[in-house]
């Protein structure tokens, strides 16, 4: 498929009624943006009505539905918990996902299990489907330690801070793929605001070049901190692709199937030996950046409640109601089992224990060093120094 | 045919050759390292023998080829990368330093990052900008990395075979005006450890300590000192992360003098630690403060001056007059 036919194919539906350019004036500096509707893969629209598209057809049971449904739910419940946990000084920072769970769990359901997962640090609902216990994702940001998981037991990396660093590692991991014969397939997420670094452009590059099967996920939540798409980009991010020789398709981030059915085609291409694809997931992030974030001084109210009308919850509840796929029941037992869950992580927040002193120096080196060892040992002598005056 | 005589850079070609037959993980990628073999054809041949699957022509962009070498070896490879030249390495200084050096900790042990990024480094082969660096020190001062330099054809067959086996990332600095040098490699032999200094020359009245292309330079200096009647010491260091402060140490407590001789800036530089260090652990040893000889504090200047600037004979046997007169 090339970039030229997947935008011929597009609907002309003016489905979320979001322009990329905000002003007159912005529009008259960005002439590839001009007068240009995003073009996005929409399955469900905001007022969760099912509608068709020509490429991305999907058939879920009731129960795939209920369970996508289940997945957003209780990722926007863990992650209100992890802000509160944050208010409450539990956590040093947090980075919320919130009206970004269509676009995390869409994509990550399109998954197998032996697919690997590269997240920046806000894959909260991604980690969630690949079976990372949610309280592990807290400790880097509690500040017991730099990860919290092993990598390989749920074949998803370690949250990425420096800006699209990982989609460099993705594009390898997939190189190693592609040379040990297997049909796995590889995710990248980054940010709009990532589209600008130099590794994401690298990362394109070599995918290309070896023909790697790896698929880019960009969520472009819209701004990068205070920055919007506009001071990354002058055309829109998904053609970004074309240049580098592989196919790039948007898609209605706020709607799960949609996102679903986008991955699992860009999964499937990529399992097919025909190489990477750019995904750009069009959403929004709700909160703000992180919680040392002020988006009030940035961004406009009216802005935000656009949004919220586009809701990604709203409208999976709304058409499970419309089509009879959940009943009052369903949604009861999930409220409950929300709860549950909240309460889970914050137990398991406060009762998470401090490291000990001296994993400072732990896994420093694999095969140890020299410099290491003897800090280490004037480390123990300088604490048991302390130890030996309480005793007196 | 265990011994041969081979210049330093055919030393480097024959260990990776047989690091490539030895282990199938083993990928070579970099710039021009395929077909040309390297502008310095270290890897002259190896594409030939081995494919363009292990022997990888990367894209230009130094960035990707270190951040790519760190996802395969998540994925159970281990990549040997060249980075053409020294200066050339800091587009790729970001994922050596955020990525590479700390993923092993990170991951609490559960991921290896074994990754060896070869830097033809140094000047005196009268290139242009940016082809005659020594940042060394820069690398040296990552917790996470381990960083060696051979200065004859032993050494660079040995110590890449080890930094290859090694579970941690290494950078492995080549002495390129050394490039050319032949030396003795038995392939047979059992190599120290790669972390430790040897002793290159044996002395008694003073300790040279220096690595890579300045260990030829304080031998001519230990010779030339010799028929002054002083007998110097010289200790090939190897390793600048760890360094072998106990060798060093056990040097100058015999010597009680120290010098320590490298290309890079003095300032903030490997022997600014040597001398603390050195001074904290044998300070009733010393008969004299411990000596630098090194780069200035300015941009590596151009060719027809670089001979100003790097360390010679005659720095290095100033330094250890200087030194003896205390």
């Amino acid at each position: 498929m090339t970039v030229e036919s997947t935008a011929a194919r597009k609907t002309t539906r003016r489905s979320s009624g979001a322009k990329r350019t905000t002003s007159a004036a912005s529009a008259k500096k960005a002439p590839a943006a001009q007068g240009a509707e995003p073009e996005l893969v929409q399955l469900l629209t905001p007022e969760g009505e099912r509608v068709q598209h020509p490429d991305y057809d999907i058939d879920l049971s009731a129960e795939e539905l209920r369970g996508l449904y289940r997945d957003m739910v209780l990722t926007r419940r863990f992650d209100a918990e992890a802000t509160s946990l944050q208010r409450q000084g539990e956590l040093g920072l947090w980075a919320s996902l919130l009206g970004q769970e269509a676009a995390q769990i869409g994509s990550g359901r399109a998954l197998r299990d032996d697919d690997y997962v590269f997240p920046t640090y806000r894959e909260h609902g991604v980690a969630w489907v690949r079976g990372v216990d949610p309280t592990n994702l807290l400790g880097m940001f509690r500040g017991v330690n730099h990860g919290g998981w092993d990598p390989n037991s749920n074949n998803f990396h370690l949250y990425t801070i420096v800006i699209g660093s990982q989609t460099l590692h993705a594009t390898g991991y997939a190189m190693g793929i592609a040379k040990d014969g297997a049909d796995s397939a590889v995710i990248a997420y980054f940010g709009d605001g990532a589209s600008s670094q130099g590794d994401v452009n690298e990362a394109f590059t070599f995918s290309a070049v070896y023909n790697a099967p790896v698929v880019f996920f960009c969520q472009n939540n819209q701004w990068a901190i205070s920055e919007p798409t506009e001071k990354q980009t002058r055309v829109p991010l998904y053609q970004r692709a074309r240049g580098f020789g592989f196919p790039g398709v948007r898609v209605d981030g706020n709607d799960v199937l949609a996102c679903l059915a986008v991955t699992r085609s860009a999964l499937e291409r990529a399992r097919r030996g025909e190489g990477p694809t750019l995904v750009e997931a069009f959403t929004y992030r709700m909160g703000a950046h992180t919680t040392s974030d002020d988006p009030t001084k940035y961004r406009r109210d009216e802005e935000r409640e656009a949004w919220e009308a586009k809701d990604p919850i709203l409208r999976l509840k709304a058409y499970l109601e419309r089509e009879g796929h959940a009943d009052e029941a369903f949604f009861e037992a999930l409220e409950a089992e929300s709860e549950a869950l909240g309460k889970r992580v914050r137990e398991g927040v406060r009762n998470m224990p401090d490291p000990d002193d001296m994993a400072i120096f732990e896994n420093v080196y694999a095969d140890g060093h020299s410099l290491v060892d003897e800090e280490r040992a004037q480390f123990a002598a300088y604490q048991a120094s302390f130890a030996d005056g309480e005793v007196k | 045919m265990a011994v041969q005589k081979l210049p330093l850079a055919k030393a480097l070609n024959e260990s990776l050759r047989k690091a490539l037959e030895t282990d199938p993980k083993v990928l070579i990628m970099g710039e021009d390292v395929g077909k040309l073999g390297g502008v310095f054809r270290v890897t002259d041949g190896l594409q030939k023998d081995f494919g363009e699957d292990r022997v990888i022509d990367s894209p230009l962009a130094e960035s990707g080829i270190v951040g790519t070498a760190i996802g395969l070896a998540l994925r159970g490879y281990r990549p040997v990368v060249e980075i053409q030249f020294d200066g050339f390495v800091f587009p790729a200084y970001d994922q050596i330093v955020t990525q590479l050096a700390k993923m092993h900790a990170r991951a609490l042990g559960k991921v290896k990052m074994p990754v060896v990024i070869r830097i033809p480094y140094g000047g005196g082969i009268g290139a242009v900008e940016h082809h005659s660096e020594s940042p060394e020190a820069l690398f040296a001062h990552v917790p996470g990395l381990k960083v060696v330099s051979p200065s004859n054809s032993s050494d660079a067959y040995w110590m890449l075979q080890q930094a290859i086996q090694s579970d941690d990332p290494v950078i492995f600095f080549e002495p390129k005006r050394r490039y050319w040098d032949k030396g003795e490699v038995d392939t047979e032999a059992i190599p120290g450890a790669l972390h430790q200094a040897r002793v290159a020359r044996e002395g008694s009245d003073l300790t040279l300590a220096a690595y890579g292309p300045m260990v030829k330079v304080c031998l001519e200096a230990a010779a030339a000192a010799q028929e002054e009647g002083k007998s110097v010491e010289v200790l090939d260091l190897r390793s600048m992360s760890p360094i072998d402060f106990d060798a060093i140490q056990r040097s100058v407590e015999k010597t009680r003098h120290l010098v320590v001789v490298h290309e890079a800036p003095v300032f903030y530089g490997a022997g600014a630690e040597i001398a603390a260090r050195i001074t904290e652990r044998c300070f009733y040893h010393l008969e004299a403060p411990v000596l630098r000889v090194g780069g200035y504090h300015a941009p590596y200047p151009p060719a027809r001056l670089e001979e100003e600037y790097l360390p010679g004979l005659d720095r290095v046997l100033d330094a250890v007059d200087r030194s003896l007169a205390y």
